[in-house]
């Protein structure tokens, strides 16, 4: 089958959902890639370095989506690709499908299958195919590189000849995908990071990324971001107006805030207000990446930067990741053929829309004139829910001596258990009628040197046990003695068999003594 | 044949082996243990040289000097890594002597009742207040051996006991013989020099433990037959039978559970000594016996204890059946390649390395304590994890690591360092499987639930060598492999450490 890609109409999309390298990749499952004249070109991908690849390169869109079996492409399709579309054929694609009913519904009377990219679950198999979560990274990135192209210092602090520069404070707001990515960069450029999110238990991703968690004091049965696949869920009224008040105390203080806070299927939070905005200083920057869906701040502009009265700047750009096509398109593409890759167990090259499957089952919106979204929730919880906390409980000082007393008198217990089955079995083999003292003597020999076996024993260290079983077989050759004893004897017999033995006990006497050192010498201290 | 100074001497002899073991409790003190161990063999040797009864003297030192110079040979030539198979191969040794010794004594005993019957007298008879033996004329009691006359001495009854004890010697020195002989061909695999080449797995013939059951049946039989005054063909037989049963024993069980196996031979060999103590009236061959007996009936049941497993379930061999549906194990096996351990390594403060068996195969030990060096110098806190079983050998990997001059305080037990993962920024696990496995947590139904386990999986990342994608020794899959922050960096041990090095800076 044919996979196609056509060039993306809006104008502020430069990405392209092939490149040369996943054409290669996906043509080793089979399939056959076809590819609009100047698709990747914005990107950074020539015509003739697809062809090189191995792709088709076709003139026009409507040539294309006659071609192409499967339509692989980075936004939603707009009304004219609707159209296009034809029975049975797959649409590979950011969709929305929550946002874009009435998309959905012209794709499906066409009979398309529609695969969202951005309803991949979020499990750990299908880390590899989660657009959103590769795209949120871009621009989590571009985000600080934006507000730096804005904010008129350094990032890092520097003391120089010509003076002392202080380091700029960055917060972030929201620690997902994105977040996480901008509180990366931004440390790496040097300035002083803090970070805010909702669900308490990033805070040790935070940390781990070099910024500082801002904490509320905020007494409340927090919810477990598992339970919603690991995004944010609505917070109550009170948690809110604790979590503006943190902010406004904060605000002046900050140089770039940047806002990544959304929550799937609503309306961007409002989370920095306008008196906050106010309250900043002056060349001060603020990145809004939800301004698409109104923006963490209320001022944000989509798609514009504006700067305010008091000289703040607000980044509303909702392309981030399009302002990096080359990387972003390698990103997505590769997104892409490990979704193509799912969906062709067989390779070769004829998809296999397996229901089934989790992933796929997600990602699909329409399927055979059916729509499907929204899917049922997955087998699979995304992230192990956290196991409840139990403290542990503190023992009180005669909880303690009870504790030790139970444990002493146990001991005391087994111990005298064995004794008396022990006892009882030598005074047993004692009693035996006729029993002849000769016997009893080494009897008691033995058992004693039972005993000071078990006690010794028991204190060799672990990390000698090799030694002491080489040990113990040199030393178990002492039954050299008895073949010592023998070999005079007069029978021709017993002395051969006596010679055999005494050779076999010396070759394990000093055998096992050799090793023994030589395992020893080498155990050293630093 | 005792006189005061063999008595002397055997009690000095018997003082030095205990403390031989006993200083094994630390490194240190145990350098000087072994000398005390080498003391009291030497004295034990030259006493009963010297001592009354023992003749050929000259031929026996001649034997010594023979069997230490291949003793000497041995124990210079072997790889450390071979360890294992050269105290298997050693035990079969001391078995097969205390097979001959036995015998002898057998033999000796046959020989009295002749020289008594030529006599004219019955051996055992006894004298008027029924315990005294009748003795020989003093011109013919006085031409025997030192045995001779200890027999001799002897009452029926006492003659008796001899006969079980020697048969016990027998019996337990021919399974301890086949036992390390099968233990020995199974740990050195295809580079054993056997002349017949055995299955590193389980095997039974069949019939199972019903065979072995009838073996140990028919062994009780001859024994009473033999006691009735069959002859030596019983005695004969029952070395068979004992003989039978080391083998198959030994086959039934699978090479995980080697460990196990080589500290019991060890216990069986002691045994062995001991009841021949017995039936030749030797303290020294008794207290000795008892000691190594004893001391691996112990090293056993740690062993067993750290595989969360019954002593006899493991002797019996084979896994216990899965007792239902085992966890089916969710997500995939991600490879990484030397650049990323590298990587890693270099950002990492603190570092723990598992070794298991895979390192002791791939010989890669050297590359490890090269890779630790190199790390060290970094200032990076590295430790080893050691797991009671890991290896084949109670003890195995610290003595592989010490050979690779890993200094001794950072190689850990798992009671030690098995808190320490959740601190822990990386967690290399060289050729090891089984002892790290969540699933001896996490599922009850596996077959290895319940042992303990080192929770490397704690760690912020861990990485595992390994050669393939394959199960281990036990064949049980291991959910390690598939966890979030596993990757697998897969290749043989050694040569994926050396790739490794260099990148390490």
């Amino acid at each position: 089958m044919k996979i196609g890609t056509p060039k993306e109409i809006s104008e502020r999309e430069d990405r392209v959902a092939m490149t040369p390298a996943s054409a290669k990749d996906l043509q080793k499952l089979g399939y056959e890639c076809v590819i609009e004249t100047g698709a990747g070109v914005a990107a950074g991908f020539s015509d003739q370095s697809y062809k090189d690849a191995g792709v088709e390169v076709v003139k026009t869109a409507a040539a294309l989506y006659k071609a192409a079996d499967i339509i692989a492409k980075v936004r939603p399709p707009e009304d004219a690709e609707i159209k296009r579309l034809r029975e049975g054929q797959t649409l590979i694609s950011f969709f929305y499908p929550a946002q874009n009913e009435k998309l959905m519904e012209a794709a499906n009377k066409k009979g398309a299958t529609v695969i969202a990219m951005d309803m991949v679950p979020r499990i750990s198999r299908a880390q590899k195919m989660d657009a959103l979560s590769s795209m949120a990274n871009i621009a989590g990135y571009r985000a600080v590189i934006e507000a730096g192209n804005n904010f008129g210092r350094f990032f890092t602090g520097q003391v120089t000849a010509a003076g002392k520069v202080p380091p700029a404070k960055v917060l972030v707001v929201g620690a997902g995908v994105a977040g996480l990515a901008a509180i990366g960069t931004a440390t790496s450029l040097g300035a002083i990071t803090y970070a805010f999110d909702v669900r308490p238990e990033v805070a040790e991703q935070v940390e781990s990324m070099g910024a500082e968690f801002v904490f509320l004091d905020f007494e409340e049965e927090q919810q477990d971001g598992s339970a919603t696949g690991g995004y944010a869920a609505v917070s109550s009224p009170e948690f809110a107006a604790a979590q503006l008040a943190k902010f406004r105390e904060i605000a002046p203080d900050m140089d770039i805030v940047i806002t990544t806070a959304l929550i799937p299927g609503r309306d961007a939070p409002e989370l920095w207000t306008k008196d906050m905005v106010e309250s900043m200083k002056p060349g001060s920057v603020i990145v809004d990446l939800a301004a698409e869906r109104g923006g963490n701040c209320k001022l944000t502009v989509k798609d514009e930067k504006i700067v305010t009265d008091n000289g703040v700047t607000i980044v509303g750009y909702t392309d981030f990741p399009s302002r990096m096509a080359a990387q972003s398109s390698t990103l997505y593409a590769t997104n892409i053929r490990h979704m193509m890759t799912d969906l062709t167990p067989e390779k070769d090259g004829t998809p296999n829309h397996n229901m089934e499957d989790d992933v796929i089952r997600g990602a699909t919106a329409t399927h055979k004139g059916e729509i499907t979204f929204p899917p049922p929730p997955p087998k699979i919880a995304a992230i192990a829910a956290a196991p409840k906390k139990d403290k542990p409980k503190e023992l009180t000082a005669e909880e303690k001596r009870a504790q030790e007393v139970a444990a002493f008198q146990k001991e005391t217990k087994t111990q005298v258990g064995l004794l008396a089955v022990g006892a009882a079995l030598v005074l047993g083999i004692g009693l035996i009628p006729g029993m002849p003292a000769s016997f009893m003597q080494h009897f008691i020999v033995f058992v004693l040197s039972v005993f000071i076996g078990f006690q010794v024993i028991w204190n060799v260290a672990h990390s000698l046990h090799t030694p002491l079983m080489a040990v113990t077989n040199a030393i178990s050759s002492i039954i050299i003695l008895g073949a010592l004893i023998q070999i005079g004897s007069t029978s021709a017999l017993i002395t051969i068999l006596a010679a055999l033995g005494i050779f076999m006990a010396a070759v394990n006497i000093f055998g096992g003594f050799l090793v023994t050192r030589r395992m020893l010498a080498m155990f050293q201290k630093s | 044949m005792e006189n005061a100074f063999t008595i002397a001497a055997y009690v000095v002899a018997g003082i030095l082996f205990i403390l031989s073991l006993g200083g094994l409790s630390g490194q240190e003190s145990a350098k000087r243990a072994v000398w005390y161990g080498i003391a009291g063999m030497a004295l034990a040797v030259f006493a009963t040289l010297v001592g009354p009864g023992s003749g050929l003297g000259l031929l026996s030192v001649v034997l010594i000097a023979l069997g230490g110079m291949v003793g000497y040979q041995l124990a210079t030539r072997v790889e450390m890594t071979q360890m294992p198979e050269l105290v298997a191969i050693m035990h079969s040794l001391v078995g097969l002597a205390a097979v001959f010794v036995g015998f002898n004594a057998d033999l000796m005993i046959n020989d009295m009742a002749a020289l008594y019957q030529a006599n004219g007298q019955v051996l055992g008879a006894v004298g008027a207040d029924g315990m005294t033996a009748i003795g020989l004329p003093k011109e013919a009691y006085e031409g025997l051996s030192a045995f001779g006359q200890l027999i001799a001495k002897k009452s029926s009854v006492e003659i008796g006991i001899l006969r079980v004890e020697l048969v016990l010697g027998i019996w337990i020195g021919a399974v301890t013989f086949t036992g390390s002989v099968i233990a020995y061909a199974k740990l050195a695999g295809n580079s054993s020099k056997l002349p017949f080449k055995v299955d590193t797995t389980a095997k039974k013939l069949p019939g199972g433990h019903l065979l072995n059951a009838a073996a140990a049946a028919l062994s009780v039989v001859l024994l009473i037959a033999y006691l009735g005054g069959s002859g030596s063909w019983a005695l004969v037989l029952l070395t068979l039978a004992g003989l039978f049963i080391g083998y198959h024993l030994i086959m039934g069980i699978g090479g995980a559970d080697m460990p196990v196996v080589v500290s019991m031979l060890n216990s069986y060999s002691g045994w062995a000594a001991a009841a021949i103590g017995f039936s030749l009236g030797n303290d020294l061959l008794i207290v000795v016996g008892a000691l190594v007996g004893s001391s691996g009936a112990i090293l056993s049941y740690i062993m067993c204890k750290a595989m969360n497993r019954s002593f006899i379930s493991v002797i019996l061999g084979g896994f216990g059946g899965p007792q239902g549906e085992q966890m089916a194990v969710e997500g995939e096996q991600v490879a990484i390649d030397a650049d990323g351990v590298a990587t890693a390594l270099n950002e990492a403060d603190s570092v723990i390395i598992i070794p298991g068996y895979g390192m002791a195969v791939a010989q890669a030990q050297q590359a490890v304590s090269e890779l630790v060096r190199k790390l060290r110098a970094q200032g990076k806190n590295v430790r080893f994890a050691i797991h009671p079983v890991a290896g084949r050998l109670p003890g195995h990997m610290n003595v592989l690591l010490a050979e690779a001059k890993v200094p001794y305080d950072i190689v850990m037990e798992m009671d030690e360092i098995n808190d320490d993962f959740p601190d822990t920024d990386v967690a290399i696990v060289i050729g090891s499987n089984d002892i790290v496995n969540p699933a001896a947590q996490d599922d009850p139904n596996s077959p290895i639930a319940g042992m303990p386990v080192l929770e490397c999986w704690k760690a912020k990342q861990v990485f595992v060598s390994k050669r393939g994608q394959g199960t281990g020794y036990s064949g049980i899959e291991n959910p390690l492999f598939f966890k979030e922050n596993t990757r697998m960096f897969y290749g043989d041990a050694k040569a994926s450490l050396d790739t490794l090095l260099p990148k390490i800076d």
